[in-house]
């Protein structure tokens, strides 16, 4: 920010100001605007990266359209991209209720991880021993036991000794992986650390393979969307979030509301691993969370915690990371190149935020003088 | 009686094309898929790329009969890699890693009409399903191989009285404790002590398949220990790097480092998979079925050494591999050789027996014989390694993985 000093006016060349209020047409064209500009980008360096399309420049075409086959050219892939997108919402749900709150949790990916392994510890130890609706009960409680577990440990630390909850729930991912490494050394004792996929514990097939996982996250994103904005948990977990000191002299505990929303968010993690633990790998391994619990961090920023939006911005990764995938089966170029594609549009989106919240003064410009008032402000 | 002649060829020829057509399928038309664990990235996957495309270049494939999908971890991805390959229009899909056989199998079940080949894998031949394939390669004699050269280089230290202890010793970086590593430390052991036979190793641990740093520390800790050369099985150029930095010979795996390590490196052991991927190829062409184990050897030209670098190897490396490789083209020389007496000993006794878990079951139960006429059968039984006997003469540092 430009700093204005009385009766002394420099004017910098560049000059910011946050909006007052936005437009919201003027902001989803901007938005829009930027995805095509992101769209655009990415075709120039596709051209000048990937051989094939060098050669090939008529092929142009097929690098666009290849963001739509990778979701759409079959029901196939239809269905993962829906599945794809009620994971990766799963987990940016679970996170959501904790960044309301302002605790930045960017633990999902080992809250995610160690719901695997609950629920995968429960299928090994019991799988075939008892009826399978028990099972996957069991599995159930177990993922989300752990995760539960996983999520309030910060929190515990945050409330009696104020430790930081960012550092902690990203340390206690590593811990999640190594744990995870522990266990299938235990557990596959040729020493190939791979456990394969179990026989039992998988979730019925309701028409689709895919189709439960999806309705338990569209079911999920609506009963979060009112927890959070009907319910007094979710009022006090706002008036935490939005000041700590208003809480406490409303006569909010705030530690209750942190330890209590990090259970709930540490569980919904778990729920997600339960879904990837019964619901398709019947597996863990340590990447089994696939960085979906970083992934997701970025779903909800970007739809604002707001749990219906979310469900755009999940569609919108999986649309790219989907799209960027194909691109690389198409054009056979290695396999960063799909995280270059998708790095890219982001930054646009991204970027188009601060262009909706801020607006750009130059020097000499109309509304300088204005914007310098408001600045002082 | 023409016009029925006529009819009668015309419907013979009709039923020839139509046999044929069901024999096999045309070169041109055949697709492949393959599915990568990681990418370029990784030396191992990168073999498998380069195996591929060498390949289909022999055989004039063209790029879009062969459709490759990257980063494809071992979980429920895999399955719909395997699938989305086969909607495709792929007649064989291929993966590389070995946690990806389960679900290749999900996906082999549903689509019979499908071949689904699996390299490294160990449940084709308990499976018994017609189109679910696994394959390896016999590269314990390519170790050997690389153990003889290592043995070769102990030896000329030796009689230059430099070595660092009274006998010669190795050290290797091994990624875990499972049969594919035993097996391959072992052969290189052995291959050593064939020409150097009072050589001793020691074995250190990852825990990993690929970690740089580790693989580096774990090398460092063995030239600390007194290892007068070093080898691995682990993908990394961890290894390799520590041994230059230290001036040690080392002997490398899945291709020469012989640019970044001028002075140590000694040769490397690879597996060629091109072979396999035309050996599938021209099952699916020939509309004949791909063997439920396939092991590659020296003879299909799976089993690959690098050129020897003769800056870091000892004299007469050359001379003395090509004859030990026609010893093996020629069948005489068993790796695991239980009949030449103090050759592979177990606490000071001979091996003479030993029950291998072969078939993959969840106890892990050891199941078969696997010595006989005097050696260990290794790659036999099924083609992934199955030699996990602890001899005298290794010593693990540590077992922890």
């Amino acid at each position: 920010m430009s700093t204005v000093k009385k009766n002394e006016v420099r004017e910098p060349l560049i000059h910011l100001s946050k909006r007052t209020s936005v437009n919201p047409v003027r902001a989803w064209a901007i938005r829009i605007a930027a995805i095509v500009l992101g769209l655009i980008v990415c075709g120039l360096v596709a051209f000048l990266l990937i051989e094939k399309l060098n050669a090939h420049p008529e092929k142009i075409g097929d690098f666009y359209t290849a963001f739509i086959k990778g979701s759409f050219s079959t029901s196939r892939k239809f269905w993962k991209f829906l599945k794809n997108i009620a994971i990766l919402l799963c987990v940016s749900l679970a996170l959501t209720p904790a960044f309301r709150m302002r605790f930045w949790n960017i633990g999902g990916e080992g809250q995610t991880l160690v719901g695997v392994l609950g629920a995968i510890a429960v299928d090994f130890y019991l799988g075939g021993k008892i009826p399978e609706w028990l099972l996957l009960i069991l599995m159930f409680i177990a993922a989300l036991l752990t995760g539960a577990v996983w999520g309030v440990i910060p929190a515990l630390f945050r409330a009696k000794w104020g430790t930081n909850e960012t550092l902690f729930t990203l340390m206690m991912n590593y811990v999640a992986t190594f744990l995870v490494s522990y266990f299938l050394v235990i557990w596959v004792p040729s020493g190939s650390s791979s456990l394969g996929k179990l026989k039992y514990g998988k979730l019925p097939s309701i028409g689709n393979d895919y189709l439960l996982i999806i309705l338990i996250v569209v079911a999920l994103a609506v009963a979060l969307y009112i927890y959070l904005n009907y319910t007094k948990h979710g009022y006090e977990i706002n008036v935490v979030g939005e000041s700590v000191r208003t809480a406490q002299y409303v006569g909010i505990n705030e530690k209750k509301v942190i330890i209590r929303t990090m259970i709930l968010s540490g569980a919904l993690c778990g729920l997600a691993g339960y879904l990837i633990a019964a619901g398709l790998d019947q597996t863990v391994t340590t990447e089994s969370a696939g960085g979906q619990g970083f992934t997701g961090i970025m779903v909800a920023w970007l739809g604002k915690f707001n749990p219906l939006a979310m469900i755009l911005t999940a569609a919108l990764i999986q649309l790219l990371n989907q799209g960027a995938a194909q691109i690389s089966q198409d054009f056979d170029v290695s396999g960063a190149f799909p995280n270059v594609i998708v790095g890219i549009i982001l930054f646009f989106i991204i970027g188009s935020e601060f262009f909706i919240n801020y607006e750009i003064h130059f020097r000499g410009h109309h509304g300088l003088a204005e914007a310098g008032k408001e600045a002082v402000k | 009686m023409k016009k029925v002649l006529a009819l009668v060829l015309a419907l013979a020829l009709c039923l020839t094309a139509f046999a044929a057509m069901a024999d096999g399928v045309a070169k041109e038309d055949i697709k492949l898929g393959v599915i990568l664990l990681h990418d370029e990235d990784s030396t191992y996957d990168l073999n498998f790329i380069n195996g591929v495309k060498d390949a289909a270049a022999a055989l004039g494939l063209s790029d879009d009969q062969v459709i490759i999908k990257r980063n494809i971890p071992e979980s429920n991805d895999c399955y719909e890699a395997a699938l989305d390959l086969a909607d495709e229009g792929c007649q064989i899909v291929f993966a590389d890693s070995f946690g990806h056989e389960t679900f290749m199998l999900q996906a082999a079940k549903e689509k019979p009409e499908v071949d689904f080949c699996h390299a490294t894998g160990t449940m084709a031949h308990t499976e018994k399903l017609a189109n679910f394939h696994n394959a390896f390669a016999a590269i314990y004699e390519g170790r050997y191989l690389a153990g003889v050269a290592a043995g070769l280089k102990l030896n000329e230290i030796k009689e230059a009285g430099k070595l660092k202890g009274e006998v010669p010793m190795m050290g290797y970086v091994g990624a875990f404790t499972y049969a594919e590593v035993v097996s391959g430390y072992t052969s290189f052991y052995l291959g050593a002590k064939s020409v150097c036979p009072d050589v001793i190793m020691k074995v250190q641990f990852t825990g990993s398949w690929y970690d740089e740093k580790e693989e580096k520390a774990a090398a460092e800790a063995l030239i600390a220990a007194g290892a007068d050369l070093i080898s691995q099985h682990a993908d990394s150029m961890g290894a390799p790097t520590a041994c230059e930095n230290a001036g040690i010979p080392d002997v490398s795996y899945n291709g020469s480092t012989v640019e970044s390590c001028p002075n140590t490196f000694i040769v490397a052991s690879r597996i060629d998979w091109a072979p396999y991927f035309q050996y599938i190829i021209g099952q699916k062409v020939a509309g004949e079925a791909i063997d439920t184990d396939w092991t590659g050897t020296i003879a299909t030209g799976s089993v690959k050494l690098t050129d020897v670098n003769e800056q870091a190897a000892a004299a007469g490396t050359v001379e003395k591999l090509a004859e030990v490789k026609a010893q093996f083209e020629a069948g005489t020389l068993k790796v695991f050789d239980t009949a030449t007496e103090g050759f592979i000993t177990k606490d000071k006794a001979p091996l003479t027996s030993y029950l291998a878990d072969v078939d993959t079951d969840p106890a892990y139960t050891p199941d078969t014989e696997v010595v006989a006429d005097g050696y260990f059968h290794e790659s036999e039984f099924r083609s992934a390694p199955y030699f996990d006997v602890n001899i005298d003469g290794i010593e693990l540092l540590n077992t922890a993985f």
